[in-house]
C-alpha cells in the first residue's frame, strides 16, 4: 500500500513538470503533437523507471560510506549521470535490435532522455527523501507516468490551439508557457493531499 | 596537446582581434535576439523553481555563467580528441566535475544558500543550455570564442532569471534581495518595512488596501511571467515569430 502512495504522489501530486518544473526543456520542445509526445513520455517511464533502482544501489552500496567507511558523496553527481547516459545508450541499442520500428518512431528523443531534468532530478530526490529499494522503483514509474500525462496533455492542447485566435506574437513558445503555468496552478490544487491518510494506512 | 593550443591561440591573435565586433557579438546575441530561454528554449528546466527569490536567483545565474563558460572552454581544447561515439558522456563529464567544484564551494562559503539550492545547483549538469552550447558551438570552434559564447549565454540566461525573480520577489513578498546582506524590505504589513501597510499614519497609511500577490510565490507565475516576455519581446522583433 506504501509503493502505491508514492506513485501516486509522485504521478499527481509531486508531478515532475507541473509542481516541480523539471524536464521542460524536452516538455515545450516534443509536445508539439500527441504522437511524438506519446512515444517520449513512454522512453521516459522507462529511463526513470530503470535508473532509479541502479542509483539507489550506488547511492547505498558505493557511496554512503559502504566503502571502509569513506564517504564519498561528491562523486554522487557524476556517477548518477554517467548511469543515466550510459542506460540510455544502452536503452537506445535494445530497441534499436528488438524493435526497429519504434526506434525509427522515437529517432533523436531517445538521446534526448540523457539531457531531461527530470531523470536527474528524480534520482537527487530519492537520494534526499531517503526512499529504499523498492520505494525508490515505485518513485521512478511513478514520476515517469506523472510526466508522461503532463506531455500528452500539453501536446493535446497545444494540438487544439492551432486553430485558435491567438496573438501572433504569443503563438507557439508563448502560449505553450501560460499553458503550463495554467496546468501547474491546476495541479497544485491536489498539493498538500496525503494519500495515505485517505487510503486510511497511517 | 598544450603546445597544440597555444598554437591555436596564437594563430586567432594574429588573423583576428582578441576582443572585437565578432567576439562582441557573442557576449551581445544570447542577451536579447538569441536569448536561451525565450528564443532557444533551453535551460528553463533548472530556472523556474529557484526564481521565487532574487537573491537564489543570483547565485544560480552566477554558477550557470561559470559552468558555462568554462565547460565550453575545456571542450573546445579537447575538441579534436573527443571522439564522436561517446561524446556526450565526455561533455556530461566535464560538466559535471564543474558543477561539483561549483556545489562544494558553495557549500563551504554559504551553507544556508547551499541548502535551499541543493538539488537544483546539482540540476545545472541537464541545464540544456550548458549541453546545447557545447554541442552547438563549442565542439566546433576555438576555445576563446567558444569560453565568450559560453559566458554570453550564461548571461542571457541569468539576465531572464532576474527579471522573473525582480517581479516574483518584489510583488509576491514585497522584499528584495531577502536572504542576502542587501536586503532591502519595501512593502508590508509590519513595521519592519519602508512601507508599512497597517500604519496609521504616513505612507503606509496610504497603501492600506495593498496585500501581496500570493499568486508571485507560485512556481506557476514563472510561467506566465516567461510567457508574457516572450510575448513583448517577439512584437518587437516580429522576425522570431513562430511562423507554424
Amino acid at each position: 500500500m506504501d509503493l502505491i502512495n508514492i506513485f501516486i504522489k509522485a504521478a499527481f501530486i509531486d508531478n515532475m513538470v507541473l509542481a516541480y518544473f523539471l524536464g521542460m526543456c524536452s516538455y515545450l520542445a516534443v509536445s508539439k503533437t500527441v504522437k511524438t509526445a506519446f512515444g517520449l513520455g513512454l522512453a521516459v517511464i522507462f529511463v526513470l523507471g530503470i535508473t532509479m533502482p541502479i542509483n539507489w544501489l550506488i547511492n547505498n552500496y558505493l557511496l554512503d560510506g559502504a566503502i571502509n567507511g569513506l564517504d564519498l558523496t561528491f562523486l554522487r553527481l557524476i556517477l548518477f549521470i554517467a548511469v543515466i547516459a550510459s542506460m540510455v545508450q544502452l536503452v537506445e541499442m535494445v530497441i534499436e535490435k528488438v524493435s526497429p520500428a519504434l526506434y525509427n518512431s522515437l529517432g533523436i528523443f531517445l538521446p534526448l532522455i540523457t539531457v531531461n531534468c527530470a531523470i536527474l532530478g528524480g534520482s537527487l530526490f530519492m537520494v534526499a527523501r531517503e526512499y529504499d529499494f523498492a520505494e525508490s522503483i515505485a518513485f521512478g514509474l511513478g514520476g515517469g507516468f506523472g510526466w508522461f500525462l503532463a506531455i500528452i496533455a500539453i501536446a493535446a492542447i497545444r494540438e487544439k490551439i492551432r486553430y485558435s485566435d491567438v496573438p501572433p506574437a504569443l503563438r507557439g513558445l508563448g502560449m505553450a508557457f501560460i499553458l503550463t503555468g495554467l496546468m501547474g496552478i491546476a495541479f497544485m490544487s491536489l498539493m498538500g493531499i496525503d494519500p495515505a491518510a485517505l487510503t486510511g494506512t497511517k | 596537446m598544450a603546445e597544440a593550443t597555444t598554437a591555436a591561440k596564437s594563430a586567432a591573435a594574429k588573423s583576428e582581434p582578441f576582443f572585437g565586433k565578432k567576439e562582441k557579438v557573442l557576449i551581445t546575441d544570447p542577451l536579447y535576439e538569441n536569448n536561451p530561454i525565450t528564443v532557444q528554449v533551453l535551460g528553463i528546466c533548472s530556472a523556474l523553481a529557484v526564481t521565487s527569490l532574487i537573491y537564489p536567483s543570483l547565485v544560480i545565474s552566477v554558477a550557470v555563467v561559470f559552468v558555462c563558460g568554462f565547460s565550453s572552454l575545456i571542450t573546445s581544447l579537447l575538441r579534436t580528441r573527443i571522439p564522436k561515439s561517446i561524446r556526450m558522456i565526455v561533455q556530461l563529464v566535464i560538466i559535471a566535475t564543474l558543477v561539483t567544484a561549483v556545489e562544494l564551494s558553495l557549500k563551504y562559503f554559504s551553507y544556508p544558500v547551499y541548502k535551499d539550492l541543493s538539488v537544483y545547483i546539482g540540476l545545472i549538469i541537464t541545464n540544456c543550455i550548458v549541453m546545447g552550447r557545447l554541442e552547438a558551438f563549442a565542439m566546433a570552434n576555438k576555445p576563446w570564442r567558444s569560453f565568450l559564447d559560453g559566458i554570453g549565454n550564461g548571461l542571457g540566461y541569468g539576465a531572464i532569471l532576474l527579471m522573473v525573480a525582480f517581479f516574483r520577489e518584489f510583488f509576491g513578498k514585497g522584499s528584495l534581495f531577502a536572504g542576502s546582506p542587501a536586503e532591502m524590505k519595501i512593502i508590508g504589513s509590519n513595521p519592519d518595512y519602508f512601507i508599512n501597510t497597517m500604519a496609521e499614519s504616513g505612507i503606509g497609511s496610504m497603501f492600506s488596501w495593498y496585500s501581496n500577490n500570493n499568486l508571485m510565490v507560485l512556481p506557476a507565475a514563472a510561467m506566465f511571467l516567461i510567457g508574457i516576455f516572450i510575448w513583448i519581446q517577439r512584437s518587437r522583433t516580429p522576425k522570431l515569430v513562430d511562423v507554424s
